[in-house]
């Protein structure tokens, strides 16, 4: 049997999934000490005997960590505990200080909620099985392997700068019914709740940093089957894409297995970005018993009710209803909108137009040009180093007829390349439209003394033929003139009438 | 006249205040007690010379310069060392601690500092406060001033041994189970356990942290209650710290002793008199003397039923080692203490357990499996789940005999000091010490240890003492009661330390 | 004795340290499983308490919502962090090669 391609996958097997995603909070200090949280600190220069685990330290809980995590909560229109508490999860590991981390167990702060995606015309609700909040551990850095990865390393490197950070992680309920697009949905998901954590300013959520993390959990169900299969886990998936494609190379490489009569096996596996698949962690003997228990050193939290109803009356204007709202004041079509918004770009066109750019021009350029600029730089197109404000100037100039849509290419190219402002780089690069007639009917006159024989085919009737001179002219000014207006001018000096 | 070391901490404190004594003479008379019977002794496991001479000496120039000072101020204590303590070395009395200076103070080092108080050192402990003898450290063990062949208790034996010794007149311990009552008993000195929260544990190496309290020894209950106000108070560094200050103890203290208990009911426990058998006969006769004295003093006997204090052994020994087994995982090799084996060969995962393996003794080494037992998948319900259903129980039972009595009463532990080597081949022969200290642990009520007489069962005269427990918050009440008793006590046979035998060259 | 009461094994005295990360000799093995015996038997009477509508105590204070507010304080000195250090390389702690994955 050949192996199975993504289409035969998804027609044989119902793909099922699930997402754990956790984020670092932006507060100033740690969950459980006054630590500062600054990103890229000389190592171990942000640690106290909290978060360093010293013997005799004790944990106090961040205020600001527990509201942020009931603003995501109320968000993902979960229900808020009355009454939880923290618990213990133990386990060694070098950069764990205290080998047990504070987290949540059977009693999350947040629980039963939704989110809900649009893909291809289709709502899905993802629904949210709880959003809890927990400590970030130290990170290791393995020497000596050939690739810098635990496997083969000679020894490793603890810095403890990051122990402590207050990470809130989101588990989803199982999603069975995305089908063949259960890749896009995922994405779509992740892309969301991004999307709402930066709205609601509780992280800078940035994927490459490691703000934000997704695991991946994949099972396949057989077609007509009601019984779920087993589920793998996938870390390691550190973009958007990423998300799409660990989700799609799994189903494919579980159907292959599931074709040959073999068994899943429940494992965590890792993806490695280069390959587009995953592999295999390495086996462990156990399944780990994590022997939790309730926190002792921390007291239950009881978040008050009217709190709750005060967090959730100042929560901003989340992106759902932000788009809806976008809808009808620009009046877009919700197709528009969601291709914008899967792409993470609605924030991007939204200040676009807020900065005078008409709605359509806007919602073209970035999901056209600049999203092509993006992925050729393996960025996404929110990250490209140019502004709504940028983007703006530029539709803005083509609109005066300063710049054909070409030349503005090559302004946006200049801007992400200098970071320049547009203005600069026109004049830089000698990139606006030459608008001065005489100068044009210049060049267009040394373009038909140039080429005699074109001119009389042209005077003769072959209008085609104008082309080539037009070519001449746009060579001569760098292209840096709009090619109808010099075609009509030559054609006028030749005498030549459409 | 008494020579200094002699003093009590009142006396001293006076001393010092009036200018009779300097309070670096203070340090120097206790630093060269300890020099001459320490090593015997062996309360102490580091003496910090140049510390606490420097700390007198800056007790003596603000008091030159007119300075207010604190009630304590210049009075030498021992610490136990299980509080750290910044720049002076921690082991909690283990090996994989050995040579570790903290870079910090606990919250209780630095009230203590603050108070004026001289430390005058680190004293020996159980392992990780893990036993009731001190024969669990891996250092050294402590000896009972009243018969160096026999163990001062458990596991604050250096800071019972020390006060009893009057190496300083005051100490500070632990008790998570009666680590400090029990020591108190068995040496003829007083030992308070507060209300769970009403002392900071920021700094305390952690046991079993939903029932670890730190608290003071002294030879008298006012020393006791005076140092009991330095320690106690709220720590923003604590979750788990009361919030509202406590009562006043040292005023109940005073007011206690004035003799009368006319209108208090004291309550017996049925389930720790001894009754089923195992408590020696010398502890009980001395309980019912004491019984006898608070009649005296007007108070009225009766007897509650606590049914579930039959528990408390159980209850408590799965509910602590299951802490513990997860305190004490940070001892990893990694940041601090003791690394074994890293031969550049071994993996981590070796290099930790092999250390763990030298560095723990076997008693911490129990505990803590018996932690990972009662907490694992499959029987955490049955153990660990069960047990905190029975803690509520006792509580449950502390609440209704305190709604038919103001304290309760039993003695403080079953037996008499007993001799080095004796009890440790049978675990469970240890932790028999702990059967009436127990449940006011798991209930987190405040608990006192006073001493009510001498036995001479086990052959020469050893001390025994007198528990009285209090509701939560009433810590007052202990002192109140023991105050009174010790007045009265001590009107009718002289302090029980005039009895000590005499250690090394003066006594 | 109750009926249920655990014997334990060398298996699970090998098992039980492997998860607490400690190395057990084998002499050392039969002597605690024997002593864990004991003092497990013992413990076990707390299946004789009837307890199954009572609430289980976590907390021994009564407080709830106790927080700090989200302020820095100063750290500790790095000098003072990696003091205690078995192995220091590139200001970070050095520990030898790890065989498990992270969680």
């Amino acid at each position: 049997m050949s192996a199975p391609t993504y289409e035969t996958a998804v027609t044989a097997y119902r793909p099922v999934f699930g997402l754990e995603t956790h984020v670092e909070l932006g507060t100033a200090s740690k969950m459980f000490c006054g630590c500062a949280t600054d990103f890229g600190a000389e190592p171990n220069t942000q640690t106290c005997p909290v978060c360093l685990g010293l013997p005799g330290a004790l944990p106090v809980a961040n205020a600001a960590a527990i509201e942020y995590t009931i603003k995501i909560g109320l968000a993902l229109n979960c229900s808020i505990a009355s009454w939880c508490r923290f618990a213990r999860k133990n386990y060694f590991y070098p950069d764990m200080p205290k080998n047990y981390q504070i987290s949540q167990y059977d009693e999350p702060l947040c629980f039963d909620g939704y989110l809900d995606v649009e893909i291809a015309g289709r709502t899905i609700r993802v629904g949210i099985e709880r959003v809890h909040l927990e400590e970030d551990t130290g990170k290791n850095t393995h020497v000596g392997g050939a690739t810098g990865r635990i496997h083969g390393a000679e020894y490793s490197l603890v810095d403890f700068n990051r122990a402590g950070i207050p990470l809130v992680e989101i588990v989803t309920k199982p999603v069975p019914d995305a089908g063949p697009e259960a890749p896009e949905v995922a994405r779509a998901y992740v892309s969301e709740l991004r999307d709402i954590l930066r709205t609601l300013g509780v992280s800078d959520v940035k994927m490459e940093q490691g703000s934000l993390r997704c695991d991946v959990n994949t099972s396949l169900t057989p077609a007509g089957s009601s019984e779920w299969g087993t589920r793998t886990e996938t870390k390691n998936v550190n973009s958007l894409r990423s998300v799409e494609r660990a989700m799609r190379s799994e189903i494919i490489r579980q159907a292959e297995i599931l074709d040959a009569g073999g068994k899943i096996v429940q494992e965590t596996r890792h993806f490695q970005e280069t390959t587009g698949t995953t592999r295999s962690g390495r086996s462990k003997e156990e399944a780990t018993d994590y022997r939790y228990f309730p926190e002792p050193d921390l007291v239950p939290l009881a978040p008050d009710a009217d709190w709750v109803e005060q967090i959730r009356a100042s929560l901003p204007e989340l992106p759902a209803a932000r788009r809806a709202r976008l809808q009808t004041e620009l009046n877009l079509g919700p197709d528009e909108l969601q291709a914008l918004a899967n792409a993470g770009l609605v924030d991007r066109f939204a200040d676009t137009v807020a900065a005078g750019a008409p709605a359509a021009e806007a919602r073209n350029w970035w999901l056209g040009y600049l999203a092509q600029q993006a992925n050729s730089r393996d960025l996404e197109a929110a990250a490209l180093p140019i502004t709504p404000a940028q983007v703006a100037r530029v539709i803005e100039l083509i609109e005066a007829g300063t710049l054909s849509t070409a030349l503005g290419r090559q302004v946006v190219d200049g801007v992400l390349e200098t970071g320049d402002d547009v203005d600069t780089v026109v004049a830089d690069r000698h990139l606006g439209l030459v608008s001065d007639t005489s100068a044009l009917t210049a060049a267009a006159q040394a373009a038909i003394e140039a080429n005699p024989d074109v001119a009389d085919k042209v005077r003769g009737g072959k209008l085609a033929a104008v082309g080539v001179l037009v070519g001449a002219v746009m060579k001569a000014t760098r292209g840096q003139a709009d090619a109808a207006t010099v075609r009509a001018l030559l054609l006028e000096q030749l005498g030549v009438s459409e | 006249m008494a020579s200094l070391h002699e003093l009590s901490a009142a006396q001293t404190a006076e001393a010092i205040r009036t200018g009779e004594a300097s309070a670096t003479e203070v340090a120097r008379v206790h630093l060269d007690r300890i020099g001459q019977i320490d090593g015997e002794l062996k309360a102490f496991l580091h003496v910090d010379t140049d510390g606490a001479l420097a700390a007198a000496a800056a007790v003596d120039a603000r008091r030159s310069a007119g300075e207010e000072l604190g009630p304590l101020a210049g009075v030498p204590l021992a610490m136990k060392d299980v509080v750290v303590t910044e720049g002076l070395p921690t082991t909690s009395g283990s090996k994989i601690l050995q040579g570790w200076i903290p870079p910090y103070d606990a919250t209780i080092t630095r009230r203590v500092k603050q108070a004026g108080i001289v430390m005058l050192g680190k004293t020996n402990m159980d392992e990780f406060a893990m036993g009731s003898s001190t024969e669990n450290s891996a250092y050294q063990v402590t000896r009972n001033p009243w018969d160096l062949s026999r163990v001062p208790g458990g596991s604050s034996g250096g800071s019972s041994a020390a006060v009893a010794g009057y190496e300083a007149p005051l100490s500070i311990g632990t008790d998570t189970g009666g680590s400090i009552r029990q020591p108190a008993a068995v040496t003829g000195i007083v030992g308070h356990k507060p209300t769970y929260g009403a002392v900071s544990r920021y700094g305390l190496i952690a046991f079993s942290s939903s029932l670890d309290q730190a608290g003071p020894f002294g030879r008298t209950v006012l020393d006791t209650a005076l140092l009991h106000q330095v320690l106690a108070g709220h720590d923003p560094a604590d979750s788990t710290s009361i919030p509202e200050s406590g009562p006043d103890v040292v005023a109940a203290t005073v007011e206690g002793a004035r003799g009368d208990l006319s209108g208090l009911k004291v309550a017996i426990v049925t389930e720790l008199t001894g009754a089923s058998g195992g408590y020696q006969e010398g502890v009980l006769a001395r309980f019912r003397d004491a019984v006898a004295v608070l009649q005296k003093l007007g108070a009225e006997i009766v007897e509650v039923s606590c049914p579930h204090f039959d528990y408390a052994l159980a209850a408590y020994y799965l509910i602590a080692p299951s802490e513990c087994s997860s305190n004490l995982a940070r001892f990893d090799a990694v940041r601090y203490g003791l690394r074994v084996g890293d031969d550049g060969r071994r993996s981590l995962e070796e290099v930790m357990s092999l250390t763990r393996e030298q560095g723990f003794g076997p008693e911490v080494k129990r505990r803590i499996m018996i932690g990972t037992y009662a907490l694992s998948s499959g029987y955490y319900d049955a153990y660990y789940g069960q047990a905190q259903k029975v803690r509520t129980l006792i509580a449950d039972d502390f609440r209704k005999a305190f709604g038919q009595a103001d304290v309760l009463i039993s003695p403080t532990s079953p037996f008499v000091a007993f001799e080095i080597g004796e009890r440790t081949a049978d675990p469970m022969a240890m932790y028999v010490n702990d059967l009436c200290t127990l449940p006011a642990s798991l209930a987190g009520t405040p608990a006192i240890s006073v001493p009510c007489g001498l036995s001479d069962e086990a052959g020469p005269p050893l001390p025994v003492g007198l528990q009285v427990m209090a509701p939560a918050m009433a810590d007052d009440r202990c002192y109140r009661v023991a105050a009174a008793f010790e007045a009265a006590y001590q009107a009718a046979n002289g302090p029980i330390l005039q009895h000590l035998p005499s250690l090394g060259a003066s006594r | 004795m109750s009926e249920d009461a655990p014997t334990v094994t060398r298996e699970e005295v090998a098992h039980l340290a492997r998860l607490a990360r400690l190395a057990v000799t084998d002499s050392d093995l039969d002597l605690f499983a024997g002593q864990l015996d004991v003092i497990l038997r013992s413990i076990a009477r707390i299946s004789e308490v009837a307890a199954g509508d009572i609430e289980p105590t976590s907390h021994a204070v009564p407080l709830q919502n106790v927080l700090r507010p989200d302020q820095v304080a100063p750290c500790l000195p790095r000098e003072a962090v990696l003091a205690g250090a078995p192995a220091v390389e590139d200001d970070r702690f050095r520990v030898p090669q790890i065989l498990g994955e992270e969680e």
